[in-house]
């Protein structure tokens, strides 16, 4: 039994350690210039090419501003979607209403509908309000996310009828109840929603490179993409930038993941 | 306010917003589909542009480059994470939550950022992988290979979250049913194939649509890992829908691969409901 259990234990670490050399390797690369990544051997330690790589970056692809883009962007989108999509939740959870099955239905529609369909009408809609490389435009259209209206209808189910009952005979308005009676035990479901939907915003690619324009809107997926596409790249600077992009996003989940992957999965295995 | 207008004020901003931002272009993307655009002039075309996707050699390539990857990767990667959902379930296993962890990280690194750290370490001539195994593999200029590190990618990015997925189910298949297996003298392979398989059916359903949705729709990796190349050999289906949307502004084309692709996802999600669903 030892035995198994340290094999099975070591087995899994070996594993582990290899899938995570592209993080470690990530921090390596981001220190030094593009000279010292290409060189064979390949460098495995730090380097001291972090400060020039950031100037480079800034220099090139105005980062300090792309960086504020991606952070304004996924703050905004959390605070919207996250209040939008638990507002529905609690109403598709606690109310019984015609049409609820069918409208409810019809959200969830955006599950199985790959997203690209989309993606033309949408362009053009963005282009005939003239929206074309505004902030909305990269916001509107995902603040109802299927995904997150049926985490919260989940967890917002556990909420017991009793109390908000209760709370109505005690002549409560709905608008309280759901501030003051629904929401304060839903903070671990909430926590993974922002996490989620943080996350979500903050990697998004596919819309942003197609309505961003202007190198000082881009968010940092889009403009490390656009680096990416140059002659002569500059892979420490893009490496470094790329390191923006995932370490702090690792550290936050890392920090919160303990309500993250439960609330996320409290309603991704119900039948 | 009446009482019963309260439940649609709550689901309102909601539905607003997806009726305007979802359901809309859904059905504009549809009527897009049935015209042709030149100079700047809409003319109604019926069919043409599905008749168009049946000759267009490029299509089934793309087409042919996704069921390559649904077919050998999605497979492998379910069976890695039904592996890893297994192994963290185990007594055995020594700190749990820290492989549970470790393994789910790379989840949450975007897809940009993960191609490029990959086309950096796969690199022909100064990659980490190369230097590694001490030789020069042509990883993302060899059509074949191309196509294999796209799936290494790929399997790195969503095992440890489909182990997640499985794990959650598998915390709630009874022990009984384990001790019940060990008294009729059951091994470890005959538990798992009798108790352990059946009890995930639910969740490796989940995983596989999950999965095939994402496959199908893939756009963002072989974007920045290899551009769709070499010689189209990563293009995938999303790749093509961009191209003649917004390189060629071809929408009404655009549309008609768009609607293709979600008849498709339509059709492998209920041949999947069919065969793993079973009875739930």
């Amino acid at each position: 039994m030892k035995l198994r259990s340290l094999t099975l234990t070591w087995s899994l670490a070996i594993t582990l350690a290899a899938v995570l050399v592209p993080f470690y390797w990530l921090v390596i690369a981001a220190t030094h210039s593009s000279q010292e990544i290409f060189r064979t051997p390949p460098p495995l330690l730090p380097g001291g090419h972090l400060l020039d790589n950031l100037n480079s970056l800034q220099e090139n692809a105005g980062f300090g501003r792309v960086v504020l883009n991606s952070l304004g962007i996924a703050t905004v989108y959390t605070l919207l979607a996250g209040t939008i999509c638990t507002l529905a939740g609690y109403g598709f959870a606690k109310f019984r209403f015609r049409g609820r099955e069918p409208l409810f239905g019809l959200l969830m529609l955006g599950l199985v509908i790959p997203a690209q369909v989309t993606l033309v009408p949408l362009f053009r809609l963005m282009a005939e309000l003239q929206w074309l490389d505004t902030y909305q435009a990269v916001l509107l259209p995902n603040l109802a996310l299927p995904f997150g209206i049926f985490l919260m209808r989940q967890s917002m189910a556990a909420v017991p009828d009793e109390l908000l009952d209760s709370g109505r005979v005690d002549g409560c308005g709905e608008l309280r109840l759901f501030l003051r009676v629904a929401l304060p035990p839903m903070r671990p479901a909430l926590a993974a929603l922002a996490i989620f939907l943080f996350l979500f915003q903050w990697n998004e690619f596919i819309w942003p490179l197609i309505v961003l324009r202007s190198e000082s809107s881009l968010t940092i997926p889009v403009a490390l993409a656009s680096l990416q596409g140059v002659d002569d790249t500059d892979y420490g600077a893009i490496l470094a930038g790329t390191a923006i992009a995932a370490l702090p996003m690792a550290a936050l989940f890392l920090a919160l993941q303990r309500h993250f992957v439960s609330g996320l999965l409290a309603g991704a295995v119900k039948e | 306010m009446t009482r019963r207008s309260i439940p649609y004020l709550f689901v309102l901003p909601a539905v607003l917003l997806f009726a305007a931002f979802k359901l809309y272009p859904i059905l504009a993307s549809f009527r897009l589909s049935l015209y042709k655009q030149s100079g700047g002039v809409e003319t109604f075309a019926g069919l043409d542009n599905y008749a168009r996707l049946l000759d267009d050699s490029l299509f089934w390539t793309a087409l042919g480059n996704s069921a390559v990857i649904l077919v050998v990767q999605v497979p492998l990667m379910l069976a890695l994470a039904t592996g890893l959902a297994v192994a963290f379930n185990s007594t055995l296993l020594k700190g749990r939550s820290l492989f549970r962890l470790g393994f789910f990280l790379p989840m949450i690194t975007g897809l940009v950022a993960y191609g490029i750290i990959f086309s950096v370490l796969l690199n022909q001539q100064y990659g980490l992988v190369n230097w590694l195994v001490g030789s020069d593999i042509p990883w993302l200029t060899d059509p074949l290979l191309a196509k294999v590190s796209l799936g290494l990618a790929l399997t790195w990015h969503y095992t440890g979250y489909n182990a997640v997925i499985l794990l959650a189910r598998l915390q709630t298949i009874p022990t009984e049913l384990y001790d019940a297996a060990a008294v009729d003298g059951a091994g470890a392979w005959r538990a798992f194939r009798h108790v352990t398989l059946p009890g995930l059916r639910p969740a490796l359903l989940l995983t596989t649509v999950l999965s095939t949705i994402g496959t199908l729709q893939l756009f963002d990796e072989p974007y920045v890992l290899t551009g769709g190349g070499p010689d189209n050999a990563t293009l995938t289906i999303g790749m093509y829908l961009y191209q003649n949307a917004f390189k060629y502004f071809d929408f009404g084309y655009a549309s008609a691969i768009a609607y293709a692709l979600a008849l498709l996802i339509g059709a492998l999600g209920l041949l999947q409901f069919k065969v793993l669903g079973g009875k739930s």
